[in-house]
């Protein structure tokens, strides 16, 4: 009894030694200001800033190689924070976010044949193009929608994606997987948009898309620095855009949307009233 | 301009340019890519982009024929004795001749195998390649000295000391006549199995030589060179009489269409042509595929032109098109008995569509031919084949990046 206690103490206390000496000797240092980052980021490690999530960025930051304003998720307020934590003065990139620029749904725009293979954009634009016949328009299988880490991409009913403004953090997951490139990064402070992405001539777009862009350059002869007009597609100026609102009206196909307002019909996603940077 | 697998050609002519049958109207760009030819003497009346069999939109040229079908001057026959084997395959280049089973790909590639790769056997495909289709029978029972002088040259060429004609059992009017022509010949003609995708390369090198083609390989791992009767024609057109591929045989074909045709087309002509000489349609499509109803196109409408690859017309009730919605695996395996390679496609396609490439690739996906076996049979409707294709671009994509 006494022998079995003994040995077996001996030998914790020889492993305890051994492993106390161990860990001085190979001890990793890791800059406090590292863990500090890694805390204040948003850990959602969806890999905009360049890295494969918030670590490598951390440690990229604190050896000076990377600015500090490369996380779009984080914002102004984590840009602050990192600053504040590395001791240097730094400000934040514009915000972006991204959003789809196209307004047929299912109602409004036709399809080219019935589609029933997988739920997925990118398989389906490698048959025929894809079932939209428009060649620019959502196809409205979800591929962004799976991809967002953020939850911020509803798809409507009638199978349209609408990205929230207010969710958005503009990491470019989305673009990444949209296989027509519907999906493009805007300034967070502009929220009127042309929401369409064909750029076929107006009597085609006509003839697929009840809400397409015709490229009748009405919106151009309205307010002309704040919108252009390349390949039969009108899109904002967003650096002026100040007077952009004035167009809406005016569109024929009502395919100039003020984001501020309210989103493209059979989203859920609610008006943002109380931030409107556009109103008149 | 997209005539064959590979870069596509260049139009190499002019709006308002009166060209005649033969002549060069698109330039080959690369290795695996062959000039197009006019399929009739005609004016060039436009050089844009039209509607293709693919489904989108590409580089065209539109030639109205002017009816006399006048061939161009410079055709230059050969006499096979005085051409050593580059001139042949040069001769073959230049006439665009592709592969005619369906997949349309350069056969000049085929045929410059690299210089240790000793094609021991070579094997002619009369194993029509899909149901519904008899475009290769018809050639074999109507034209079989045509063949025979590809064989020949294509024999020549490879240096092969085997010959065979694969033709499936169920043509034994096809295997008699051969079997007369060939008589003496050093070439064999072997009845085979009647099954799909029997017609598949790698399928045919099994079923003739027992020989199995390794994962990633071509059939030059094995020794073995395999090319389409039709091939074999359009072969002895461009080294005899030094005439571009211009027409093929293709079968219009379906329980939509009033009298099913096998018929000699120019390359370019329109579907609905097609549709036209074989008495019109019975009842509106519900489907119309180029190729076979396997692995063969669906089209969207008749006003493509028909390919070099268009080795049939299939048009189909929408009676007989299945609509079914996917539904659950039940985990029944029969797409693991159909599959003619021995993958696992319930597993492959899992792993594509949640975009786990890596465990993909350790299935074999990249082994998949898409014969389209597994989706047929799938009771649960499953679109096995498009999620391995899915997964297949997928793995390239991501090979080609890194």
């Amino acid at each position: 009894m006494l022998a079995a206690i003994l040995s077996l103490g001996c030998i914790g206390l020889v492993a305890a030694i051994a492993l106390g000496l161990a860990a001085k000797k190979f001890a990793v240092e890791v800059d406090p200001r590292e863990l500090a980052a890694m805390e204040v980021l948003p850990g959602a490690n969806c890999g905009a800033c360049g890295f494969p999530g918030c670590a490598g960025y951390a440690k990229a930051l604190v050896a000076g190689t990377i600015d500090l304003n490369q996380c779009p998720p984080g914002g102004a307020d984590v840009v602050a924070k990192l600053a504040r934590i590395l001791g240097v003065e730094a400000s934040a990139a514009a915000r972006e976010i991204a959003v789809v620029l196209c307004q047929g749904d299912n109602r409004k725009a036709q399809v080219k044949y019935q589609y029933l293979g997988l739920a997925d954009c990118t398989a389906a634009q490698k048959i025929a193009g894809g079932p939209k016949a428009c060649p620019g328009g959502c196809l409205g299988l979800a591929s962004c929608q799976r991809a967002c880490p953020f939850d911020a991409i509803e798809m409507t009913a009638d199978g349209l994606a609408v990205i929230s403004r207010e969710k958005c953090t503009g990491c470019r997951k989305c673009l990444a997987v949209c296989p027509r490139n519907v999906i493009r990064m805007t300034p967070y402070e502009s929220a009127i948009h042309v929401l369409c992405n064909s750029h076929d001539k107006g009597a085609m777009v006509r003839k697929y898309c009840q809400i397409g862009c015709i490229g009748c350059h009405i919106c151009k002869k309205t307010i002309p620095g704040a919108y252009k007009v390349e390949d039969f597609l009108a899109t904002v100026v967003y650096e002026q855009d100040e007077e952009a609102i004035e167009a809406i009206g005016k569109c024929p196909t009502k395919c100039i949307r003020d984001f501020s307002d309210g989103y493209p019909e059979g989203s859920k996603l609610l008006p943002v009233a109380a931030d409107k940077p556009h109103a008149a | 301009m997209a005539q064959h697998i590979g870069a596509p050609a260049v139009a190499s002519v002019e709006v308002g340019q009166s060209v005649a049958k033969g002549q060069e109207i698109g330039s080959a760009k690369g290795f695996v890519s062959v000039p197009v030819h006019a399929p009739t003497s005609g004016e060039v009346v436009a050089v844009e982009s039209r509607p293709h069999p693919w489904g989108t939109s590409l580089p065209a040229v539109v030639i109205k024929p002017d009816g006399e079908d006048r061939w161009t001057a410079d055709l230059q026959p050969g006499d096979p004795s005085a051409l050593s084997v580059d001139d042949i395959v040069e001769k073959v280049r230049l006439a665009g001749v592709v592969g005619m089973g369906g997949a349309a790909f350069p056969a000049h590639v085929k045929m410059s195998p690299p210089p240790e790769k000793k094609i021991s056997t070579l094997i002619f495909n009369g194993v029509e390649c899909e149901p519904y289709l008899t475009a290769d029978h018809r050639m074999m029972l109507e034209e079989p000295e045509r063949i025979l002088q590809g064989v020949a040259l294509l024999k020549y060429v490879f240096g092969a000391d085997r010959v065979v004609i694969g033709i499936e059992a169920n043509k034994p009017d096809a295997i008699a006549l051969l079997e007369k022509e060939c008589a003496g010949a050093p070439v064999e003609i072997l009845p085979l199995q009647v099954k799909y995708p029997q017609g598949a390369e790698k399928q045919l090198i099994a079923a003739v030589t027992g020989r199995e083609v390794p994962s990633g390989g071509l059939p030059m791992d094995v020794g073995v060179a395999v090319h389409n009767v039709s091939t074999a024609a359009a072969v002895a057109d461009a080294v005899l009489f030094g005439r571009p591929l211009i027409e093929r045989v293709c079968t219009v074909t379906g329980p939509a269409i009033r009298e099913p045709k096998n018929l000699r087309i120019r390359i370019g002509t329109p579907l609905s042509h097609l549709v036209e000489v074989c008495g019109g349609l019975t009842e509106d499509p519900g489907k119309i595929v180029l190729g076979g109803p396997m692995m063969g196109f669906t089209q969207l409408g008749f006003d493509v032109p028909a390919t070099r690859g268009t080795s049939g017309l299939l048009l189909l009730r929408d009676e007989d098109v299945d609509r079914q919605e996917e539904g659950p695996c039940i985990r029944c395996s029969r797409c693991v008995q159909a599959c003619p390679m021995h993958l696992l496609p319930t597993t492959i396609a899992a792993y594509s569509r949640r975009d786990l490439l890596a465990e993909a690739s350790e299935y074999c996906a990249m082994d998949c031919i898409e014969c389209g076996s597994c989706s047929y049979v799938c009771p649960a409707t499953i679109p096995l084949v498009q999620a391995i294709r899915y997964g297949k671009a997928a793995i390239l994509a991501k090979k080609r990046n890194s």
